[in-house]
C-alpha cells in the first residue's frame, strides 16, 4: 500500500514541476540582465537582482490604466451578468407564461455557436453607438450570459417547491420570493457564475484587441500583447511585464481557491 | 379570482424578468448571428456598405490554400490536444481521487495555468522555446543534441503550440472530472474488492462508466475550445514567421481576414465554415454518446 502511494507521488511531482518551469522561468528571467538571460549554459537563479526590468516595463506602458481596465471590465460582466441570468433563470426555472419555452430555446441556441460569429456585427455595433475604445465596449458582450442562464436554471430547479409555496402564503409577491427566499438559496450557484464571468473576461484576448486599440483603454490581455511588439526579444522585460500581468489573478487564486475549484466543478456537473 | 390574478401577475414578471437577458441575447447574439452570415453572401466595399454576391466568397474559399491548411491545422491541434490532454487530466483526477497526502497542494499546483492570461503563458513558452537562448535548446545542448527552431520550423511549431494548449487546459478538465469522480459512491468499489476485483478491473468497470457522463462533456467543450485556438497562434508566431502558415488555425485567418485585411465579409465566410464544422463534430458526438457514455437516471 505504501509503496503505490510512492509511485503516485512521484508521477504528481513530475506533472507538477511540467505545471511550474514556466512560471519559475518567467519569474526568474524578469530579475536577471539581458547579458545574462541569454548566456548559455543559463542560469537557474540571477546572479544579480535587476529589479529596474520592473520599472522600466512599469514606465514604458500605462500598466495601471491595464489595470484598471481589466478590472472594471471584470466587475461590471459579473453585475450584468450574474444579475441578469438570475432573474431570467428564475422566470425560466418557475414561472409560466406564453412563450417562456421559445424564448428560453432562443437563449440556449447561442451557446452551441462559435463566438467569432458574433464580432463582427458586435465590432459594428459598438462603432455606430461610438463606444470605440471605452470601458463599455471592453463590458458589452459580457453584459448578458446565456450559459449563465442554462446554469442558474439548474440551481432553482433543485430547490423544493414548497419553499416558495410557504412564502406565497406568507404574502409575497413573485420578487420578494426571487430576491428574499430563492437567491440565497443558490448562492453558491451565483458564486460559481461570478468566477467563471471572471476567468472568462480576464482571458479573452481577441475581443479587447478589435475593440479597444487604444493604450489607455486596452485591459492587461491585449496590453501584453503590444509590450511583445515593443520589446520582441528583451527576454527579461517581457517577463517582467507577464509577472506584473499575471500576479493579481494568481494571488486571488490562492486566496479563493475552494470558492474557484468549487466554481468551475460546478459548472460541470451542473450541465 | 385571486388564482387568475395571480396568474396575470406571472405573467408580467415572467416577461419582465427574462427581458434584459432575451434582448441582450437578441442584440448580442441572434443579431450578430444573422448579419455575419448575411455579410458571407456579400462583398464588403468599405465601412457599413455591401453588396449581395451571392457564394462567391465560399468558392473564394473552396480554392484558397490557405483556407485548406488552416483547416488541416485546426483538425490536427484539437485532435491531438483533446486526446492528449483529456487523457492526461482522467489520469491526474484518477490520481488525486486516492488518499494521499498534499491533494489540495496538487490541485492548486495544476490549475495555476488556468488562471493566468493566455498573453502572458504564451509570452513564457515563446521565451521557453527560443531558439537562441531559450531553456528548452540551452538543455540540448548541453547533452550535445543539436538546437531545433520549435517556432519557427513547420515541422515542429504546430506541436509546439499543442503543448502550450494541453498544458494549460489539463487543470480545468481535472477538476471538473475530480468533481465527477467524488460522485461515485464508495460502497462500489468495497462491494468489487469483496469479489476480487483488482484496481485495473475496477477502474473499467466503476470508474470509467461512472464518469463516462462527466467525461462527455469534457470531451465536447475541449474539442469546441480546440477548434477556436487563437491566443497562442496570436502571440507566439510572427506574421511573416516561415511556420505561419503550417500553424494558422480558421479563427486566427478569421481575424487576420476581418480585422488585419479589413475584408469582414470574407472573414464572415470563414467562421460560417467554423460554426458548421462545429454543429457536425458535435451532433456526430450526440450520436456516439449512445454507445459508451452511461446515464443513470
Amino acid at each position: 500500500m505504501e509503496r503505490k502511494h510512492w509511485l503516485i507521488h512521484i508521477v504528481l511531482i513530475l506533472g507538477a514541476v511540467t505545471m511550474l518551469v514556466p512560471f519559475y522561468w518567467m519569474l526568474v528571467t524578469s530579475l536577471k540582465t539581458l547579458v545574462e538571460s541569454t548566456q548559455v549554459p543559463p542560469t537557474l537563479w540571477p546572479q544579480t537582482f535587476v529589479w529596474t526590468n520592473y520599472s522600466d516595463v512599469w514606465n514604458s506602458l500605462p500598466f495601471a490604466a491595464f489595470y484598471v481596465n481589466t478590472f472594471g471590465m471584470i466587475f461590471f460582466r459579473i453585475i450584468g451578468s450574474v444579475f441578469f441570468s438570475a432573474t431570467a433563470a428564475y422566470a425560466f426555472a418557475r414561472l409560466e407564461f406564453p412563450g417562456r419555452d421559445m424564448l428560453f430555446g432562443l437563449v440556449l441556441v447561442t451557446m452551441m455557436i462559435p463566438g467569432q460569429l458574433f464580432l463582427i456585427p458586435q465590432y459594428e455595433i459598438v462603432a455606430r453607438l461610438g463606444q470605440v475604445d471605452t470601458l463599455f465596449a471592453l463590458v458589452m458582450p459580457g453584459l448578458v450570459s446565456a450559459f449563465g442562464t442554462f446554469l442558474l436554471r439548474q440551481f432553482f430547479l433543485g430547490i423544493p417547491k414548497e419553499l416558495e409555496e410557504a412564502a406565497i402564503l406568507d404574502g409575497c409577491n413573485r420578487w420578494q420570493i426571487f430576491w428574499k427566499v430563492m437567491l440565497p438559496l443558490a448562492r453558491s450557484g451565483l458564486v460559481a457564475l461570478g468566477i467563471f464571468t471572471a476567468l472568462f473576461a480576464w482571458k479573452d484576448l481577441m475581443w479587447p484587441l478589435i475593440v479597444n486599440t487604444s493604450l489607455d483603454e486596452m485591459p492587461l490581455a491585449s496590453g501584453l500583447a503590444s509590450l511583445q511588439g515593443q520589446y520582441s526579444t528583451n527576454f527579461p522585460q517581457l517577463m517582467a511585464g507577464s509577472v506584473i500581468a499575471i500576479w493579481p489573478m494568481v494571488v486571488l487564486f490562492i486566496i479563493f481557491q475552494k470558492q474557484f475549484i468549487q466554481g468551475v466543478a460546478g459548472t460541470g456537473s451542473k450541465s | 379570482m385571486l388564482k387568475l390574478t395571480r396568474r396575470r401577475q406571472d405573467y408580467a414578471w415572467g416577461y419582465l424578468m427574462v427581458a434584459p437577458t432575451v434582448i441582450g441575447v437578441l442584440i448580442l447574439n441572434i443579431y450578430p448571428l444573422l448579419k455575419s452570415c448575411y455579410l458571407s453572401f456579400t462583398q464588403s466595399t468599405g465601412f457599413g456598405h455591401a453588396h449581395f454576391i451571392g457564394l462567391a466568397n465560399y468558392v473564394r474559399m473552396m480554392h484558397d490554400p490557405d483556407v485548406w491548411q488552416a483547416l488541416v491545422n485546426t483538425l490536427i491541434y484539437t485532435a491531438v490536444s483533446v486526446v492528449i490532454g483529456v487523457f492526461l487530466s482522467l489520469v491526474v483526477a484518477v490520481l488525486l481521487n486516492q488518499h494521499i497526502r498534499g491533494r489540495g497542494i496538487y490541485r492548486t499546483i495544476y490549475f495555476l495555468p488556468v488562471v493566468s492570461a493566455p498573453a502572458a503563458v504564451a509570452m513564457v513558452w515563446r521565451w521557453l522555446y527560443n531558439a537562441d537562448a531559450g531553456l528548452f535548446n540551452s538543455l540540448l545542448q548541453s547533452v550535445g543534441l543539436p538546437a531545433v527552431h520549435w517556432l519557427t520550423d513547420p515541422h515542429t511549431a504546430l506541436f509546439a503550440i499543442i503543448i502550450v494548449g494541453i498544458w494549460s487546459m489539463v487543470g480545468y478538465n481535472m477538476v471538473l472530472l475530480l468533481a465527477g469522480l467524488q460522485e461515485i459512491p464508495r460502497s462500489y468499489y468495497e462491494a468489487a474488492e469483496i469479489d476480487g476485483a483488482g484496481p485495473v478491473r475496477q477502474f473499467f468497470s466503476i470508474t470509467l462508466p461512472m464518469i463516462s457522463p462527466t467525461l462527455f462533456f469534457v470531451v465536447v467543450t475541449s474539442i469546441i475550445g480546440g477548434l477556436q485556438v487563437f491566443d497562442f497562434i496570436f502571440m507566439m508566431i510572427e506574421p511573416m514567421n516561415t511556420a505561419m502558415e503550417y500553424t494558422q488555425s480558421l479563427v486566427y485567418l478569421f481575424y487576420k481576414q476581418s480585422f488585419m485585411m479589413g475584408d469582414r465579409s470574407y472573414g464572415a465566410a470563414i467562421v460560417m465554415l467554423l460554426l458548421v464544422i462545429t454543429l457536425v463534430i458535435t451532433a456526430v458526438q450526440m450520436k456516439l454518446q449512445k454507445k459508451w457514455v452511461h446515464y443513470n437516471d
